[in-house]
């Protein structure tokens, strides 16, 4: 199957709806792929967000953008902190207004606007981007972009699992909004996030940024899936022995649950709700409970096995750069949107407890969707000749083994998955980690050839083993301590270090401080 | 993961097949959906939420559960309730009103807005 259209959109979380109903309102023609289906895809859908949604007032606002500044280790941009929360406001609103989202009304009648329930959001941005005439096609993985011949990108090609065929667009602009990579944990609605936009990018020669903070971990029952958090704030930490684990936090304390994980089990009770705040619990967080109802456990009476899940740079802020207002990347006609693009500009290295995310993919989509369109109308019409610019997995440089795709994940997860690797970073077990991943690197680009439907898990560990080394050759650059980038042998902040880590490449992995000569 | 399709109560409408963000499930020969990767199965119970007969039961494991477990008994499962539990609870069906609209949980700071997510 081959389309044309403006833009393509890859991706059908928030960031990649938002840009396919901004684009559409701009007249542009768009084509929507994604892996799995839009409206129950990827992080948000699954598990709901906070929203960055701050009236504008400017008391408010001020409050808003200093009292993060901190903890992302002052890496993110003011002025691009007063945009987003600007375009957020007015999105959530149209989300009210011409979505038809039901919102809450607070106990004192004032309306509310600061959350999204998952389901609920991604089935409305469905049916809307349906009504703006956008072509969506469901369980159709990207896998490798298109270029012309003087390198902007034109479109992309990938799988259509459920129909079974390949599939091509042509397109004048491209926007990726793929989210982040969780690396196949099964952290709640995550594991259709693999890092596949970064590697699509990458291989256009395009950078990312901030692939250090890359680190996030969200706390879940044992042997579950939800993630969710917010809630673990009326939590009191026990060890087997019944023992509470002083400092151990959710917030703050994190690393304490995770150290100790590593030689025994932590459990947990939300001891310290009260009647009140249970009841409202159950009602704005009724996928939190699921888990609970269904193992009989109270969670607020018994104490239960608990367990971190990485989640990668989806809730960490590293992604593609980010290099003008429109989200547009350092390639021609290619745009990045939502966790798939740093998050750098607004939160700096942290991320988690702010809502900052949810506000990135709804402003990011949106510009990117409008300058893509921009961007598509420009170029006209005319055909260009395009070539296939996928490498590793697809385009072998040898060929002459067969790899074992199972095998190349298990790899990549025994070194980002474990606290003692990607949580608790010490220089040493970095390097050691970067030596593996290399080595998984250069077998997948020399020997594995995949095609019809297996390219999709193939690219899928190709994008993991990239995303992984990215990561930790920018940790390693990182000599200190900043946002979640924690480095256990260097736990200092260090002001020479004050700048953000640009990095990039495939086969030669590089990164240096952004502005750096290369 | 998801553990159960029940053949009783399915209608057969091809939602979950469609919706399943991994790509769990198959259409069978008698037009039932059939789990064929359940290692993929994220266990993100959006088949059980879009399910309009509530013939489907994610186990919260992310781990298969044995034959005998509790989530593979329909009649138990339609008893306590939990079959069609996530669907009751987020709002979604004929005649109910969505979850979203009742979403005020408590603020997490006393200057804070409710929690509505
Ligand atoms: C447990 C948890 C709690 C969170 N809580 C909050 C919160 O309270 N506030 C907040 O702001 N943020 C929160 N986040 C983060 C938030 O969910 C994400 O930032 C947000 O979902 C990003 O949106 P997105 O559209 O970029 O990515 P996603 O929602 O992850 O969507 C990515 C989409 O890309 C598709 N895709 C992936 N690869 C391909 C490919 N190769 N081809 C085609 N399509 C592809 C996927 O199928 C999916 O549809 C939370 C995250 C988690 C995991
Ligand atoms: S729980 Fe999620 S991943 Fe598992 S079968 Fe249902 S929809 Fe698919
Ligand atoms: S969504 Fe429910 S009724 Fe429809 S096919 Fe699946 S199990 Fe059957």
């Amino acid at each position: 199957m081959t389309l044309t259209t403006d833009v393509l959109v890859v991706g059908g979380g928030p960031a990649a709806t938002w840009a396919a109903l901004k684009a559409a309102e701009q007249g542009a023609s768009v084509v929507l792929a994604d892996k799995g289906y839009c409206g129950t895809s990827g992080a948000t859908a699954s598990v709901g967000t906070g929203v960055w949604y701050v009236p504008p007032d400017e008391k408010a606002r001020e409050a808003a953008m200093s009292s993060r500044e901190a903890l992302g280790g002052h890496l993110a941009d003011r002025r691009w902190m007063a945009r987003v929360l600007d375009e957020t406001y007015e999105r959530v609103n149209e989300l009210a207004e011409a979505g038809r989202y039901p919102f809450p009304t607070g106990p004192d009648g004032t309306p509310l606007r600061n959350g999204l329930q998952g389901p609920e959001y991604m089935r409305r941005q469905r049916i809307r981007v349906k009504r703006a005439g956008v072509t969506v096609l469901d369980h159709s993985p990207v896998t490798e972009l298109l270029t012309d011949a003087d390198g902007a990108v034109a479109g992309a090609a990938g799988y259509r699992r459920q129909a079974g065929q390949p599939f091509e667009v042509r397109a004048g602009a491209v926007v990726l909004a793929t989210g982040g990579c969780a690396f196949l944990s099964k952290a709640f609605g995550c594991n259709v996030n693999t890092g596949d936009g970064a590697l699509l990018a990458a291989e256009t020669g395009a950078e990312l940024s901030g692939m250090e903070f890359s680190n996030a971990y969200g706390i879940a029952p044992e042997h579950t899936s939800v993630t969710k958090t917010a809630f673990y704030n009326y939590a009191t930490f026990y060890r087997a022995d019944g023992e509470v684990l002083e400092g151990a936090g959710s917030q703050r304390g994190r690393s304490v649950i995770a150290r100790t994980l590593l030689s025994g089990k932590v459990f947990c009770k939300l001891d310290l709700a009260d009647d009140a705040a249970q009841r409202a619990m159950r009602l704005a967080q009724p996928n939190f409970f699921l888990t609970f109802d269904r193992l009989g456990i109270n969670p607020f009476t018994d104490p239960f096995a608990i367990t971190l899940l990485a989640e990668g740079t989806v809730r960490g802020t590293g992604g593609i750069r980010i290099v003008d207002d429109g989200c547009a990347t350092t390639v021609p006609g290619l745009y990045a949107a939502g966790d798939a693009a740093t998050r750098e500009l607004i939160c700096g290295g942290f991320t988690g407890g702010g809502s900052h995310n949810a506000a990135w993919a709804i402003s990011s989509g949106s510009w990117a969707g409008r300058s893509a369109a921009r961007f598509a109308r420009a170029l006209g019409r005319g055909a260009r000749q395009v070539s296939a610019a996928g490498g590793a997995g697809l385009r072998p440089t040898r060929g002459a083994k067969d790899v074992d795709v199972v095998e190349i994940i298990r790899t990549v997860q025994a070194e980002v998955l474990p606290y003692d690797k990607n949580y608790l970073r010490h220089g040493d077990v970095l390097r050691s980690a970067l030596r593996q991943l290399d080595g998984a690197w250069r077998s997948v680009r020399s020997d594995l050839r995949a095609e019809g439907a297996s390219t999709v898990t193939a690219r899928q560990a190709v994008a993991m083993v990239a995303h992984a080394r990215w990561m930790y050759t920018s940790a390693l650059l990182r000599v200190e301590s900043r946002g979640m980038a924690k480095r256990l042998d260097h736990p200092g902040l260090d002001p020479a270090q004050h700048h953000r880590i640009t990095s990039g490449g495939l086969d030669q992995v590089w990164a240096r401080p952004e502005g750096a000569a290369a | 993961m998801i553990e159960l399709v029940s053949a009783a109560q399915c209608i057969a409408c091809d939602k979950c097949i469609e919706v399943c963000p991994t790509n769990v499930f198959d259409r069978g020969e008698d037009g039932l959906p059939v789990v064929s990767r359940q290692s993929d199965c994220q266990t993100c119970f959006q088949c059980e939420a879009n399910c309009p007969a509530d013939a489907l039961f994610v186990a919260p494991h992310t781990h298969p559960l044995p034959a005998e477990s509790y989530a593979h008994d329909e009649e138990h499962l339609r008893r306590t309730g939990l079959l069609g539990s996530y669907r009751r609870e987020i709002g979604w069906g004929h005649g109910r009103t969505p979850g979203a609209a009742r979403a005020v949980g408590p603020a997490l700071s006393p200057a804070g807005p409710p929690l509505i997510s």
